[in-house]
């Protein structure tokens, strides 16, 4: 929080960290906490949020990886299989080499080889998106059925599991009484939040997002930064499936699938524009918690998780209807518009 | 307005599949085969023509496989309570709270001018939690007869002794696609529903009733969300509340091979059955070659990738361009 306010200072037109989008979340999530509080008196417990730290960076990983290509106008609905591919990627590394037998080079080969596959994935639907000009959620989709196609034919739809113990520490251990993967999640996040405020790239997606032809007008090179975006968001994939694979133990295709749309919706809840060029990362970051805090204390009240996936959807739709005055303003009905 | 390009590159793949497949698959140009094609096609087709609508409005639905699943469960729930009911109910209880979940979107979409993927990628979540949670995920298996009785419209006894036959869900599935072409071609509404999707200020200064427009659109597709919710049922005798979930995103990727336009305007319904027998289609080949079911996906999302990587490619340019190289 202390590096929070130092980057708040204004230096440039720009809103402030803490804006009016991350005042709705907060008063939002200030609320839910009473509420949970009220009713129940594990909530507030160090055993509940440390689960909730466990909990939320997979998702939270997933949901950086979908925020980027929509800032880029695009969307990314291969995420959840490009992090299963890229698992089974590190599963199999770790299985030439001995399996829980494996030593740390092997791991780090297989994370390597993870990370590429990643890329890989995400480049060739960057480029197709870029240079063919096809629609992205076609793309994404012809991706995410070929991911998980390949997949299951690799695994015959089955799990590989047994890992080297060291890779326990990266799923459930925790440092300085934080766990691995939210100090795993932190970083990235801010990484990634770096990379689209602070970085000449970062500025061409929001420039390529919300005008495409203006961006190229401009002199900036659209089509080389949505091959960058896709890339990076495969990249991403890569280091949740690497997550993913170390808290469950196993890699199996289908892990996480019910993840997909809840990212989308972690973005929208976070005030991203659906249509590209704006949106930030603390908000989603914020609608993240948000969304565990709801799933948490539905769980701790003795609800089910169904029901949080329920609640996550009026959740949305609540949200959205309380904007639509906002929105009916800045509301445009195709891209063509554009 | 409408150039048939994709559907005509779409369709010769398709016959080159087909005439492939009879020379290498001496079964697949038998009559039982393209008949239990169909057969297996049918809730697809019915869900792919009322997506059509939904995209040539310039709209996206996410949620209408779950839709489908609440449909079932609802009607079997009300049925079962009746003491059984009949195909009239069937049909008059899953459409109609097929429309009533469509018009839910549309007003969503509408009345807060929120985009259609966020509100029914929402709806998909509620309604799909909604429907586990009131459920705790059971089955119904004690359907009235009518519902899970095999009706047939075909039957032919080959020389053999095998049997061709088609379906009740067939039937209904062709009267869904000629209703779909009727409201699309041949009604005042389907221009406007073209001419919205197409450029909806436009649309709008010309005097058409936007909000009537998204609830045709996605009233329509709740429609044959719910018709196919009974055609599921009655193939596989049994109401199972996940058993849809997950099927949109196909069916979609199927539509949109087929020439429907993610933007709206654009789109037909030969594409869109051809985009859906093209994935049918190759899954039964592989079948029929003996390829490993688990390699289908991989293949059918190749074959997609490949296809939309070369639909866009405009093939006279390219030749225009070589000449004007050779010529240089």
């Amino acid at each position: 929080m202390m590096a929070r306010t130092s980057t708040a200072v204004p230096k440039e037109p720009r809103k402030a960290l803490i804006g009016k989008e991350n005042l709705g979340l907060l008063a939002m999530l200030a609320v839910l906490v009473v509420a949970f509080s009220l009713t129940s008196d594990r909530f507030l417990t160090g055993a509940n949020l440390g689960s909730m730290g466990f909990q939320m960076p997979l998702l939270g990983l997933l949901t950086l990886a979908m925020l980027a290509p929509i800032v880029s106008g695009g969307l990314n609905l291969a995420i959840v299989y490009t992090a299963n591919i890229s698992g089974l990627t590190l599963a199999w590394t770790l299985m030439q080499f001995g399996g829980p037998e494996a030593g740390i080079p092997a791991f780090i080969l297989g994370c390597a080889l993870a990370l590429i596959v990643g890329a890989i994935a995400g480049a060739t639907m960057g480029a197709v998106i870029a240079y063919i000009g096809a629609h992205p959620i076609l793309v994404s989709l012809a991706m995410m059925i070929f991911l998980r196609g390949l997949g299951e034919f690799l695994t015959r739809g089955g799990d590989i599991s047994g890992f080297p113990g060291y890779m326990n520490v990266l799923g459930h251990g925790s440092l300085a009484g934080i766990p691995v993967p939210l100090i795993l999640f932190a970083v990235t996040a801010l990484a990634w939040h770096i990379l689209l405020r602070r970085t000449p790239h970062g500025f061409s997606v929001y420039m390529t997002g919300s005008n495409m032809r203006a961006a190229e007008y401009a002199g900036l090179n659209a089509r080389r930064t949505l091959v960058l975006i896709y890339t990076l968001s495969g990249i991403l994939c890569a280091i949740a499936g690497i997550l993913m694979a170390a808290r469950f133990n196993s890699v199996r295709v289908g892990h996480g699938e019910a993840m997909l749309l809840i990212t989308v919706l972690a973005c929208f809840l976070g005030g991203i524009d659906p249509f590209g060029g704006h949106g930030r990362v603390a908000p989603v970051i914020l609608s993240l918690v948000i969304l565990q805090v709801l799933s948490s204390g539905l769980n701790l009240i003795g609800a089910n998780q169904h029901l949080a996936t329920a609640v996550w959807g009026l959740f949305l739709i609540a949200v959205m209807v309380m904007r639509s005055d906002r929105l009916k303003r800045t509301f445009r009905f195709s891209r063509k518009d554009t | 307005m409408h150039n048939h390009t994709v559907e005509l590159r779409l369709a010769v793949v398709l016959a080159l599949i087909c005439a492939g497949l009879s020379i290498a698959a001496p079964q697949f140009a038998t009559l039982p085969n393209l008949t239990s094609l169909l057969n297996n096609s049918a809730v697809n087709l019915i869900w792919a023509v009322g997506l059509l609508v939904v995209l040539v409005a310039g709209g996206i639905d996410i949620s209408f496989a779950v839709a489908s699943s609440v449909v079932q469960y609802i009607a079997a729930k009300l049925l079962i309570s009746m003491g059984g009911g009949n195909w009239v109910l069937g049909f008059l209880f899953c459409g109609s709270i097929g429309i009533l979940l469509g018009l839910l979107n549309a007003w969503l979409i509408h009345g807060f001018r929120i985009i259609s993927i966020v509100v029914t990628i929402a709806t998909f979540n509620a309604f799909f939690g909604l429907l586990m949670f009131f459920t705790g995920g059971r089955n119904i298996y004690n359907l009235p007869d009518w519902w899970t009785a095999r009706i047939f419209i075909f039957e032919h006894e080959g020389a053999d002794g095998i049997w061709s036959e088609l379906t009740l869900p067939v039937g209904i599935m062709i009267g869904c696609v000629v209703a779909t072409w009727i409201l699309l071609r041949r009604t005042n509404i389907g221009r406007q529903l073209f001419a919205f999707g197409d450029n909806p200020e436009g649309a709008r200064r010309a005097g058409v009733n936007i909000a009537v427009m998204q609830g045709i659109a996605f009233g329509w597709m709740g429609l044959m969300a719910g018709i196919a919710g009974l055609c599921q049922v009655n193939i596989v005798k049994e109401v199972v509340p996940n058993a849809l979930y997950g099927r949109e995103l196909d069916v979609l990727a199927a539509v949109v091979l087929g020439g429907a336009r993610l933007g709206g305007g654009k789109g037909t319904i030969l594409g869109c059955i051809l985009g859906v027998m093209f994935v049918a289609v190759t899954q039964n080949g592989l079948n029929l070659l003996g390829v490993s079911p688990f390699a289908f996906q991989m293949i059918i999302g190749a074959a997609i990738l490949i296809a939309i990587s070369t639909s866009n490619i405009d093939l006279s340019r390219i030749l225009r361009l070589g000449q004007r190289e050779a010529r240089a």
